[in-house]
């Protein structure tokens, strides 16, 4: 019995890397969300305006490093964030004025917009595939690790080790941070509150005088913020490939889905509930039985639900459980 | 019809006939995916070599040979069965250098190579399932089969004493069969396979794999993927998580990019990929550098290789059509006869317009068995310091 030890190697292996990527996952679930919920249709370019924003932030990063500024033990992306949030910000309202803006005067069906959001998706790709290359890139810096499994160990004298990087904690702090903003901006600004009019009901917040193209204009740049700052987070967390951001659009638009589409708060639950599926239901319980259970009932098998092959078949199929018993996702979306 | 049908048929009659021509050779390779990094230098390879060959102007009565690029993707068999079906039928490509990926490389030769009856030689697919293939003769590659990979990588492991391990691979043809052919030479010599776990590429999130690795454990990782995609990923997070300190790479995973991400981490870990230390190696690092390109990069000799090995089966068949060149590959690529090094391409073209018996050497000191395929020299290598340092070869 080691109680312990056994704690310690599921925090390590389960609850702290699920932990940051639903994170990650959340903050990226909660731009395809107000797209959904405000310009009513997925925004399948989601994935690669992350890409996009991390670009001109590793850009910036680079120029900085280059400059000899740093950012302590914290990463330098940080200081860049900022600028390529602005950076980001410029493109997706360039995007907008020239491809959106054409279809929503049309008043086209959300269909279509899907189908002009998949274009744009293929051009923001191949213009970051353009400009950084399609090479993996590290950018982060600073201090590494706030715990090493090492240093644990030795601090603690258990066999098992625990890590904490820096930058899952900069992750998770900086995603509470920007969802208390978002939240806040929502609920008592007055751009906020008519945003939300706008997206419960179009016709009445026009004749409320709401001006559509202030609330879009405001949507998309709350949109390349959070875009900007999932992929930057991200790509601190794990590494920077043009082709990965892209093949994020899956989970993300499966938290977003899972929490209920149009719903800021399901799109943060339904990041956590798909992280932490993916990694749980797919965990080999031996290390942590091993240490649970007396010698003679020890296994020696894995002890594993199912292979890690099928983590993404857990998400879907949560995903479609989710949709076929509360059809608007855990939380009250718009219905898909 | 008819006269589509007489127009293709005359075309044919041309295409054997002996006068100055252009000739075009395919290059498949998967220049987007996975493999993206690497497929640059390969194509670089191949294209030097028939630049050597057009240069010379001894080719075929001073025909040249005209590289056609198509991506092959590594991963979409699809899109590359495709590929190669436009190379064939509208560009009239002679042979198919490629391609790179050993899933793709399957379903061309099976969907286009032997329905068209072109020969293909691949740089770089490696998957033991190739060996048993249906191919009509036409499928060679100057690399070779993760069979033989498996049990130089245990010899390694057992020089170092090391029993238990955990292996993961990309899931795909080549890492499937790599871990196959591995785990059951490694479990032949006596060592313990803890588990033999997949991992997709270019996925957001790694940590899952990882726990299941750890939880399993074992002394070293055996990590069967790609430098820059899913391989990496696993590397870093067992690295953080202190699941592993000690990493076995194999081929895919063998690159100075790596080396420089991942920093001191590394050190220590081993692997091999295939290699010489002929002169020939030397030689081709050398024109490499002229013609601008890195020559010890992945595959990128084999491809040199390869291509070399058409063109000059093509000149001793004096002939550009598949069925006549391709039986005088193996011939070309083994001894008896005058060694041919990379640069000596024109030498070679004489020896062969006079008579003379040659034993294509290469840039990889090409040797092929059984069913067209190299012998496979191995580079046994460690990491230290940030350097890949050759340990010896096998």
């Amino acid at each position: 019995m080691d109680l312990l030890n056994a704690l310690v190697a599921f925090l390590n292996f389960v609850v702290v890397p699920a932990t940051a990527y639903g994170a990650q996952l959340a903050l990226g679930a909660l731009g395809v969300t107000l797209i959904y919920g405000i310009l009513r249709f997925s925004n399948f370019a989601h994935g690669d305006t992350m890409a996009l924003g991390t670009t001109a932030a590793i850009l910036m990063t680079w120029g900085l490093q280059a400059a000899g500024i740093s950012f302590g033990p914290l990463p330098t992306a940080l200081l860049a964030l900022p600028f390529a949030i602005a950076v980001t910000a410029l493109v997706v309202l360039g995007t907008d004025r020239v491809v959106y803006r054409f279809y929503r005067k049309r008043k086209v069906s959300p269909s279509i917009l899907v189908i002009v959001s998949l274009g744009v998706m293929f051009v923001m790709n191949g213009v970051t595939r353009f400009i950084i290359g399609v090479q993996d890139q590290s950018f982060a810096d600073g201090e590494r690790f706030l715990v090493t499994a090492r240093g644990f160990r030795d601090a603690t004298g258990l066999a098992e080790g625990l890590a904490i990087r820096t930058t899952q904690v900069v992750t998770v702090v900086v995603a509470v941070i920007a969802v208390a903003l978002l939240f806040w901006f929502l609920n008592r600004t007055r751009t906020g509150k008519s945003m939300r009019a706008y997206s419960d009901n179009e016709d009445l917040a026009l004749l409320s005088g709401i001006n559509p193209e202030r609330v879009v204009a405001v949507t998309w740049i709350i949109t390349a913020a959070l875009a900007t700052t999932a992929g930057v987070l991200y790509g601190l967390d794990k590494s920077f490939n043009p082709f990965t951001y892209f093949q994020l659009l899956l989970p993300i638009f499966a938290s977003a889905i899972v929490g209920g589409l149009g719903n800021p708060l399901g799109a943060i639950v339904g990041g956590f509930v798909i992280a932490f599926s993916e990694v749980t239901v797919t965990y080999a319980w031996k290390k942590v039985l091993t240490y649970i259970l007396p010698d003679s009932l020890a296994p020696t098998e894995l002890v594993q639900l199912m292979s890690t092959d099928y983590k993404f078949a857990v998400s879907f199929a949560i995903l479609i459980l989710v949709l076929l018993f509360m059809p608007t996702g855990l939380f009250k979306g718009k219905s898909v | 019809m008819k006269k589509l049908l007489a127009a293709t048929a005359a075309t044919a009659l041309f295409a054997g006939a002996a006068m100055a021509e252009e000739v075009k050779i395919g290059i498949i390779l998967g220049f987007t995916g996975p493999l993206e990094s690497i497929t640059p230098g390969m194509a670089a390879g191949a294209e030097l070599a028939m630049k050597e060959v057009t240069d010379s102007g001894k080719f075929m009565d001073g025909s040249s040979v005209v590289p056609v690029r198509a991506d092959s993707t590594c991963v979409d068999a699809a899109a590359a069965t495709a590929a190669a079906e436009r190379l064939v039928t509208s560009d009239g490509i002679k042979a198919i250098m490629g391609s790179d990926c050993s899933g793709v490389t399957g379903a061309i030769l099976q969907n286009v190579a032997r329905p068209n009856g072109i020969a293909m030689i691949s740089p770089s697919a490696t998957s033991p399932g190739l060996s048993t293939a249906e191919d009509d003769g036409l499928f060679f590659r100057t690399a070779p089969s993760d069979a033989r990979q498996g049990v130089v990588m245990t010899d390694i492991l057992m020089d170092k004493d090391i029993k238990t391990v955990a292996v993961t691979y990309t899931n795909n043809d080549y890492g499937k069969g790599l871990a196959d052919s591995f785990q059951a030479a490694f479990e032949a010599a006596g060592g313990t396979v803890t588990i033999s776990a997949a991992h997709e590429d270019n996925k957001a999130d790694y940590s899952a794999e990882v726990g299941a690795l750890a939880a399993a454990g074992g002394d070293v990782l055996v990590v069967a993927g790609y430098t820059d995609k899913g391989g990496k990923g696993i590397i870093q997070a067992s690295l953080d998580s202190g699941a592993f300190d000690t990493f076995v790479l194999p081929d895919g995973m063998v690159g100075q990019q790596l080396v420089d991400d991942i920093g001191d981490g590394l050190t220590g870990s081993f692997g091999q990929y295939p290699g010489t230390d002929s002169e020939g190696a030397e030689i081709f690092q050398g024109m490499a550098t002229a013609a601008g390109f890195e020559g010890t990069g992945a595959f990128a000799p084999e491809s040199y290789d390869a291509a070399a090995l058409i063109m000059l089966a093509m000149a001793a068949a004096g002939s550009t059509d598949s069925k006549d060149w391709a039986p005088k590959v193996m011939d070309l690529a083994n001894a008896p006869g005058e060694p041919i090094l990379p640069g000596e391409l024109g030498k070679a073209l004489d020896l062969i317009a006079q008579g003379v018996e040659i034993d294509y050497i290469g840039a990889t000191a090409v040797e092929l068995i059984g069913p067209g395929e190299s012998a496979g020299n191995y580079r046994e290598i460690e990491i230290k310091d940030g350097v890949i340092e050759t340990v010896r070869f096998r």
